[in-house]
C-alpha cells in the first residue's frame, strides 16, 4: 500500500505542457528521488502534489492519492489542513523561503497552532534538526541565522506538523558541500526517527546516491525512468541517464595537457580588506578581510583551481588579481612585469552568472567587439564565434535568444577577443546543467591545447577540479590553507578542512564510509577566530592552533600546508 | 499673414521630432519592439493612444501660429495684426468669432440671464447664433467649446516639455551620481536632497513669482502679448522641471549602483573601456526603460498640476487658455442661482479624458517595459 | 542610535543653508533691496536718501552673499544673507508685509491645518490600505480588474473637481454641512467633515494603486509560498505575513509625509476658508510677501527633514534586520 500515488499528472501553463504524464508511487518511509535538469518540470509537480503552483498554472490532468484520499477533490480548506501537517515542503532557498520579519519561534510556533502540537515543542524542534541553544535561536529572526541554520529551520518548521511525506525540492543546492553533509545526513536521520517518507527533488546524482531508496529521472516534462536506486547506479537504461552519468566530470577522459615551467602569473601577500563604517562620523571600525595573504603562481598554459565554500573570497582574489578590485596589499606579477593598474590585456575574466555577464541591450558582434575596439587589437567576430562552438552569422543576435551554456561561449569569445594568455574564471560552469557543464569544461580544455591557455579557476566544485587543473589551492576564510598538485591535494589531501571538504562531498558511488563531518559553519570574515581560522570546527585542534595561525609547512616539493599539526 | 515660431512651439516640435526619430531608431531595437508590441495587445492602451493621439493633432495644429495681413489702408504698407493666431484658431474661426454678449447654455437659443429687451420688457435677450454653442458660452461670451480645445495645447505642453527638460539633468546626474560615487555622488546627492526638502508648491510659487517678476520689468523683451504669456509658460515648465527631477534622478542613481556590479560592467572595465564608454553603452541603454516610464507616468501628473498651480495663481499667464484657468473662472459662478455648469463640465470631461488615457497608457507601457512588474 | 540622530541632524544643517540660499537666491537675483525699499516706500518721488534710511533700518543695507570690504569671517557674516538666516534657525521670521509676527501667526495657524491634514491622513491611510487588502485578496478577478480602473479613474480627476464637486453635492443639493467657514473647538466638526471626507475621496485612486502593487509584489516572495505550505488561509497569509513584511516599503512613503502634515493643505483649507497654513501660504504667494515665503519654506525644508528622520526610525520599529544592526 502505497503513500502517495501519482497517476498521468500533467501541468499546463497556457499552451505548454511543462509536466506531462507523469506517474509515481512512494511507499511510508521511502525516499523517492526526482531528478533531473534544470526547467525539466521537477519543482511543478512538487508543488501540485501541494496544490500550490502558481497561478498561471493549472493541472491538466491526472490523479493523484494520498493517504487514501484523491487529493483533486479535496475542498481548499481540508487542504489546508493537509499542508503542513500531511504532508510538508522545504524549498531550494532558505535565505528567502522564511518570512524576515517574524522569529524563527513564532514561525515554527504557527505550525504547532495550525497542527495541534504543543506550543512548547519549538525548542525541541529546533533541539532535534540541531541548531545550538535553541531557547535563544527561537527568538531571532532569519537574517541572524546561517544559511545552514536557516535551512535547519525551514526542516523543523515542516517537522512541526509531523508529516508522514516530506517534499524536499533541492534542500541542500544553495549549501556549500560542507553543510550540504550536514543537512542530508540530519535528513536521513530524521526520516529514520520519525518513519516519514520523503520527495527528494535534486539535480545532483551524488545527492541521489546518498539518499534515495528509488529514483525517478524526469526530461522535458516526462518521467523517463523509475528505478530501484542500487539498479540505477549499476547502469542507467534510458539514454537520458546514461548522458547524464557520461556528462559528470569524474567520467569526463582528461587529455593530458601539461604547464611549461615557466611562470605566468605569481601572487603574493594580496589583501582585500572591506573598511566597515559604524558610529558618529563613520568612522572605520574594523574591516572584513576577504582576502588575507594569498599567494599563487600560475605556469604557462596551466590550470590554477581555487577551491572553497561561498565567502571564503575567491571571486573577492580573482577581481584583485586583475584590479578589479583595488588590492589592499601585495603584488601581482605578470610575465616578470608588475600589474599595478587596470586592464593589462593579457588578463582577462569569465564569469559566474551567464544572465548578468552579457549586455542585454547589445548585440553579439557588438560586445565581443568591445574589448578588441578598447585595446586597439584586430581580429574577426564571426571566427571567434566558430572558436567556441558557436556559428559567425550569431553575430547580430542578441543575448537573450541564447540559452545559458551558449551564452557562457560567447562570454568565453569575448575574453579571447583580446588574445590574453590568462583566463580567471570565477565558477564559469556553476550556474549551468551537468551536461552542458561538461561542454564548457571540454571547450575550456580544447582551448588551452590549441591556444596554450592559462587559466585561475575559481569553483567550489571539487569534480570539476580533478578535470581541469594541474595545481589546487584551497582557500578558507581570506587564506590558502593547502597548495599543490590535482593529486597531493585531491588524492592525498593533509588539511583537516580539505579533508572535510572531500568527504562532504556526494559521490555516486554512494560510498560514505569513513566520513569526517565537520560540524558548525564557517565564521564570518569580519570576525575570524583566534589562531587557525578553522580551529573552532577543527577535529584535530590542539592547544597551539588556539593561539597562533600556522606558518606553511613544505610536505613535498609541489605540497604546501598550513596547520599545526605538521609544523616541523 | 506673417509666420510666427513661439519658442514653445520650436520645442513641441522639437519633442516631436525627437520622438519619431527615436521610434524610428527603435524600431530595429528586439527590446523596444517586443515591448511596444505587448503595450499594443492591450485594447485599453490602443484606445488610451488613439485617444491621446487626437489631442496631439489638436497641440500641432494649435502649435502653428501666424500674425494674420491686416486689411491694408490705403497709401500705407501693409501692416500685420499683433494678435497672434494658430491654425486651429483659422479652422475654428466660426467658433472663435461667434461670440456672445455674455453667458448662455449648452446649445440654447436665449441668453442666461434676464435684461431688459429692445421693447422695453424684462426677458431674455435672443442670442446671435441660437443653438450653434454645443458647451454653451461663458462670461463674456466666448464659446467655452473653442476654450476647451484652445486649453489642449496648454495641457500637453506642460505635460511633455516638463520632462524634455528635466530629462537631460536628471539623466546625467543620476548616472554619474551611481557610477562614479565618492564625493560626486556625495554632491549630487545634496543637490536633490535640498531641493526635495522645499515644499514644492512654495519653491513653484517663489520662483513663477520671481520669473514673472522679470517677465512685467522687460517689456521691450516680448512683441506680443503672445510672446510675454508663452514665455510664462515655458517658465513654468523649466520649474516644475527642475521641482521633479529629483525623483527620477534618484531612481536612476539606485539603479545605476545596481548595474556598476553587473558583470558585463566588470568586463568592460577588465578591457580597459572607459568610464564614459561604460556609462553610455552599457548603463544608459539599460536604464531607459526606467526613464521610458517616469515620462509616460510623469504626463498626466504635470497636467493636473497645471490645473491646481494656476488655481493658486502660480500656474499660466491668466490669458492663456487653459484647463486651470477655466475651472478658476468658472468655479465662482457655480454659486449663481441657477447654476452655471457647463464650463467647468467642459473643462472637466477634456481634461479627465487626457489624463485617464495618458495614465492608462502609462499602466501598459510600465507593464510591458518593468522587468518587476506583475506578469 | 543616538549617534545616527546627532549624525542626521547635523546633515540638515548644511541642506538648511541651502534651502535658504536658494530662497534667497530666486528672491534677490529680481528683487534688489532697492526695489523692495521702493516698493514698500511707495513708487513715486522716493528720495535716495529715504531708501538708504530704510535698508538701514531693516538690515539691507549689507551686500546679499559676500562682504569683500568686512575683515576675516565678516565677509560671510556681514551680509544680509548670514543675518536674515541666522535668525530662521532659531525660529525667528520677523514680521510679514502687514506688520504681524510672522512666527505668532504660525503657532495659530497650526492647529487649524492639523485639524484637517491629520484626519484626512489617518482615515486616508486606513481606507485606501483597506480597499488594497481587498482587492489583493480577490486579485485576478473581475473585481481586482474593476477596481484598478476604478482607480485610475479617480487619479485622473483633478483634486479641484472633488472639491469643487463634493462642496456642491454635500452642502447645495443636500443642505448637510455649511460650505465653509471654521470655528474653534467641538463646533470645528461640523466645518470638518467635508473638507476631511473630500480630502480622503482625493487620495483613494492613487493610494489604493500603489499600495496594491506593494503587496502583489510581497505576495511573489518565496516566504508567502512557505506560509502557505504550511496550511495557512489566504486571510492570515495576508495579514500575517504579507501586511507585516509590505509595512517596510510602505514607510518609505508614508512616514516622511507625517510631520509635513503641519503645513496643511493649500486647495482644501483656502477653498473651505480654514485658517490654516496652507491658506496663508496661499495669501502670502498672492500678496507676494516674500517674509512669510520664505519663513514657510524654512518650516517645510525643517519638517521634511524631520520625516526622513522619522521615516529611518520607523524602519528599526519593523525591520529586525535593521534593528539589530
Ligand atoms: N564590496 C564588498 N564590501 C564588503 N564586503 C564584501 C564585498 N565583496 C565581498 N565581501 C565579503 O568578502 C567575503 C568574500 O567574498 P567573495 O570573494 O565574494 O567570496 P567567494 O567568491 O569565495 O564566495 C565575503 O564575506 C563577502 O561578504
Ligand atoms: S592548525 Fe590546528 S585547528 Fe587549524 S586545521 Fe590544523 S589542527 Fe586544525
Ligand atoms: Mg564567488
Amino acid at each position: 500500500m502505497s503513500l502517495l500515488g501519482v497517476r498521468d499528472l500533467s501541468v499546463a501553463i497556457g499552451a505548454l505542457m511543462p509536466v506531462d504524464g507523469v506517474s509515481f508511487e512512494i511507499a511510508p518511509g521511502e525516499t523517492f528521488a526526482l531528478l533531473g535538469e534544470s526547467g525539466c518540470g521537477k519543482s511543478l509537480t512538487a508543488l501540485s502534489l501541494m496544490r500550490l503552483l502558481p497561478p498561471a498554472a493549472h493541472i491538466a490532468r491526472g490523479e493523484v492519492n494520498f493517504d487514501g484520499r484523491d487529493l483533486f477533490s479535496i475542498p481548499e480548506s481540508g487542504m489546508r489542513e493537509l499542508r503542513g501537517g500531511g504532508m510538508a515542503m522545504i524549498f531550494q532557498e532558505p535565505a528567502t523561503s522564511l518570512n524576515p520579519v517574524m522569529t524563527i519561534g513564532d514561525q515554527i510556533g504557527e505550525v504547532l497552532r495550525l497542527h495541534g502540537g504543543r506550543p512548547g515543542r519549538v525548542s525541541e524542534l529546533l533541539e532535534a534538526v540541531g541548531i545550538p541553544d535553541p531557547e535563544r535561536r527561537a527568538t531571532e529572526y532569519p537574517f541572524q541565522l546561517s544559511g545552514g541554520m536557516k535551512q535547519r529551520a525551514m526542516i523543523a518548521m515542516a517537522l512541526a506538523g509531523e508529516p508522514k511525506l516530506l517534499i524536499a525540492d533541492e534542500p541542500t543546492t544553495a549549501l556549500d558541500v560542507t553543510i550540504q553533509a550536514q543537512v542530508l545526513d540530519l535528513l536521513k536521520d530524521l526520516q529514520r526517527q520519525m518513519g516519514m517518507a520523503m520527495l527528494l527533488i535534486t539535480h545532483d546524482l551524488g545527492v541521489v546516491a546518498r539518499m534515495a531508496d528509488r529514483v525517478g529521472v524526469m526530461h522535458g516534462g516526462r518521467l523517463v525512468e523509475v528505478a530501484e536506486a542500487k539498479a540505477f547506479f549499476r547502469g542507467p537504461s534510458h539514454p537520458y541517464s546514461q548522458r547524464l552519468f557520461a556528462a559528470l566530470p569524474e567520467n569526463l577522459a582528461k587529455p593530458a595537457s601539461q604547464p611549461q615551467d615557466q611562470t605566468l602569473l605569481e601572487v603574493d601577500n594580496l589583501a582585500v580588506h572591506f573598511p566597515i563604517r559604524r558610529g558618529f562620523l563613520q568612522r572605520t571600525v574594523g574591516c572584513i578581510k576577504a582576502v588575507d595573504g594569498v599567494a599563487l603562481k600560475v605556469s604557462r598554459g596551466g590550470t590554477l583551481a581555487v577551491v572553497g565554500e561561498s565567502g571564503c573570497g575567491k571571486t573577492t582574489a580573482g577581481k584583485a588579481v586583475l584590479h578589479l578590485l583595488p588590492p589592499t596589499a601585495g603584488t601581482v606579477q605578470f610575465a616578470g612585469q608588475a600589474v599595478t593598474t587596470l586592464a593589462p590585456r593579457q588578463m582577462q575574466m569569465v564569469f559566474q552568472d551567464p544572465f548578468g555577464s552579457l549586455n542585454p541591450r547589445l548585440r553579439i558582434g557588438q560586445i565581443i567587439a568591445e574589448g578588441m575596439r578598447a585595446q586597439g587589437v584586430a581580429g574577426e567576430v564571426g571566427a571567434l564565434l566558430e572558436q567556441v562552438g558557436l556559428e559567425a552569422s550569431m553575430v547580430a543576435r542578441y543575448p537573450h535568444e541564447f540559452s545559458g551554456g551558449q551564452r557562457q561561449r560567447i562570454a568565453i569569445a569575448r575574453a579571447l577577443a583580446v588574445n590574453p594568455q590568462l583566463l580567471v574564471c570565477d565558477e564559469p560552469t556553476s550556474a549551468l546543467d551537468v551536461s552542458v557543464q561538461a561542454q564548457i569544461l571540454r571547450l575550456l580544455r580544447d582551448l588551452q591545447d590549441s591556444r596554450g591557455l592559462a587559466y585561475l579557476f575559481i569553483t567550489h566544485n571539487i569534480a570539476v577540479v580533478d578535470y581541469l587543473a594541474h595545481n589546487v589551492a584551497v582557500m578558507y576564510l581570506g587564506r590558502i590553507v593547502e597548495q599543490g598538485t590535482v593529486d597531493d591535494v585531491l588524492r592525498n589531501a593533509r588539511h583537516p578542512y580539505t579533508q572535510a571538504l572531500m568527504a562532504a562531498v556526494p559521490r555516486i558511488d554512494g560510498i560514505v564510509g569513513q566520513r569526517l563531518l565537520v560540524p558548525g559553519d564557517p565564521p564570518s570574515p569580519a570576525n575570524p577566530p583566534a589562531g587557525c581560522h578553522f580551529q573552532p570546527r577543527c577535529p584535530h585542534a590542539l592547544a597551539v592552533c588556539r593561539e597562533t595561525y600556522p606558518e606553511a609547512t613544505a610536505l613535498s616539493g609541489s605540497h604546501a600546508v598550513r596547520c599545526h599539526l605538521f609544523a616541523a | 499673414m506673417k509666420p510666427v515660431l513661439l519658442w514653445s512651439d520650436a520645442l513641441f516640435f522639437l519633442l516631436i521630432a525627437v520622438a519619431v526619430g527615436g521610434a524610428w531608431w527603435g524600431r530595429r531595437q528586439a527590446h523596444l519592439r517586443a515591448g511596444w508590441a505587448q503595450v499594443w495587445t492591450s485594447r485599453r492602451a490602443r484606445i488610451s493612444a488613439v485617444v491621446l493621439g487626437i489631442f496631439f493633432v489638436i497641440g500641432c495644429v494649435d502649435s502653428l501660429h501666424y500674425r494674420p495681413l491686416l486689411p491694408q489702408e490705403e497709401g500705407k504698407p501693409p501692416a500685420h495684426s499683433v494678435e497672434v493666431l494658430s491654425a486651429l484658431d483659422a479652422l475654428l474661426m466660426p467658433l472663435k468669432a461667434n461670440t456672445e454678449k455674455t453667458y448662455s447654455a449648452p446649445l440654447a437659443n436665449e441668453l442666461f440671464a434676464k435684461e431688459t429687451l429692445d421693447d422695453g420688457s424684462r426677458g431674455f435677450p435672443a442670442l446671435k447664433y441660437p443653438g450653434a454653442h454645443v458647451f454653451g458660452t461663458d462670461k463674456v461670451g466666448q464659446d467655452v467649446f473653442y476654450l476647451t480645445l484652445k486649453s489642449i495645447r496648454t495641457g500637453l505642453l506642460i505635460g511633455t516639455l516638463t520632462t524634455l527638460i528635466m530629462l537631460p539633468a536628471a539623466v546625467l546626474l543620476g548616472i554619474v551620481a551611481g557610477y562614479l560615487g565618492g564625493w560626486v555622488d556625495d554632491l549630487i546627492q545634496y543637490l536633490y536632497t535640498t531641493l526635495n526638502s522645499i515644499p514644492g508648491v512654495l519653491l513653484i510659487a517663489a520662483s513663477v513669482l520671481m520669473m514673472q517678476v522679470i517677465i512685467d520689468t522687460h517689456p521691450d523683451w516680448f512683441a506680443t502679448a503672445a510672446e510675454r504669456a508663452d514665455a510664462r509658460l515655458l517658465a513654468l515648465c523649466a520649474i516644475l522641471g527642475v521641482t521633479s527631477w529629483t525623483g527620477l534622478c534618484r531612481l536612476l542613481r539606485g539603479e545605476t549602483l545596481k548595474l556598476r556590479e553587473m558583470e558585463y560592467v566588470q568586463a568592460a572595465r577588465a578591457f580597459g573601456v572607459s568610464r564614459l564608454a561604460i556609462m553610455l553603452r552599457h548603463v544608459l541603454p539599460n536604464v531607459m526603460h526606467i526613464v521610458l516610464i517616469a515620462v509616460v507616468m510623469d504626463f498626466s501628473g504635470l497636467v493636473l498640476a497645471e490645473a491646481v498651480l494656476s488655481y493658486v495663481g502660480v500656474g499660466v499667464d491668466p490669458n492663456t487658455i487653459s484647463f486651470g484657468t477655466m475651472i478658476n473662472a468658472a468655479r465662482l459662478e457655480l454659486a449663481r442661482e441657477p447654476m452655471v455648469w457647463w464650463s467647468l463640465a467642459a473643462a472637466f470631461v477634456f481634461m479627465f479624458a487626457m489624463v485617464l488615457a495618458a495614465n492608462l497608457l502609462a499602466d501598459a507601457v510600465r507593464d510591458a517595459f518593468d522587468p518587476r512588474a506583475a506578469k | 542610535m543616538l549617534a545616527y540622530i546627532v549624525r542626521r541632524l547635523l546633515y540638515a544643517v548644511p541642506i538648511l543653508i541651502g534651502v535658504n540660499l536658494i530662497t534667497f537666491a530666486l528672491f534677490f537675483v529680481v528683487n534688489t533691496p532697492d526695489d523692495m525699499a521702493r516698493m514698500q516706500l511707495g513708487v513715486k518721488r522716493v528720495t535716495p536718501e529715504a531708501i538708504e534710511k530704510w535698508k538701514v533700518e531693516r538690515g539691507y543695507d549689507q551686500p546679499l552673499f559676500w562682504n569683500g570690504g568686512a575683515a576675516g569671517l565678516g565677509k560671510a557674516t556681514e551680509t544680509i544673507f548670514y543675518r536674515k538666516s541666522v535668525r530662521m534657525f532659531v525660529f525667528d521670521f520677523g514680521r510679514a508685509d502687514d506688520g504681524r509676527d510672522i512666527a505668532r501667526e504660525i503657532t495659530m495657524r497650526m492647529g487649524p491645518s492639523l485639524a484637517v491634514a491629520l484626519p484626512v491622513f489617518l482615515l486616508g491611510l486606513f481606507a485606501t490600505i483597506s480597499f488594497a487588502l481587498l482587492l489583493v485578496y480577490f486579485r485576478a478577478s473581475y473585481l481586482d480588474a474593476a477596481g484598478v480602473v476604478a482607480c485610475v479613474a479617480m487619479m485622473s480627476i483633478s483634486g479641484l473637481f472633488y472639491i469643487i464637486g463634493g462642496q456642491w453635492l454635500v452642502s447645495k443639493i443636500w443642505h448637510l454641512v455649511p460650505i465653509s467657514g471654521y470655528a474653534e473647538g467641538l463646533t470645528a466638526g461640523k466645518f470638518l467633515v467635508l473638507p476631511v471626507l473630500i480630502g480622503v475621496i482625493g487620495g483613494i485612486g492613487s493610494g489604493t494603486r500603489w499600495y496594491r502593487t506593494i503587496f502583489l509584489e510581497e505576495i511573489g516572495k518565496d516566504y508567502v509560498r512557505t506560509a502557505r505550505a504550511k496550511g495557512l488561509s489566504e486571510r492570515l497569509v495576508l495579514f500575517r505575513h504579507v501586511l507585516r513584511n509590505a509595512l517596510i516599503p510602505i514607510l518609505t512613503g508614508v512616514v516622511v509625509v507625517i510631520p509635513t502634515l503641519f503645513m496643511g493643505s493649500l486647495l482644501i483649507e483656502s477653498f473651505f476658508g480654514i485658517p490654516g497654513l496652507g491658506s496663508y501660504t496661499i495669501d502670502a504667494i498672492n500678496a507676494q510677501d516674500f517674509a512669510v515665503v520664505r519663513s514657510m519654506v524654512f518650516i517645510g525644508s525643517c519638517l521634511y527633514i524631520v520625516g526622513l528622520l522619522l521615516t529611518d526610525i520607523s524602519y528599526t520599529l519593523v525591520d529586525p534586520r535593521i534593528r539589530f544592526q
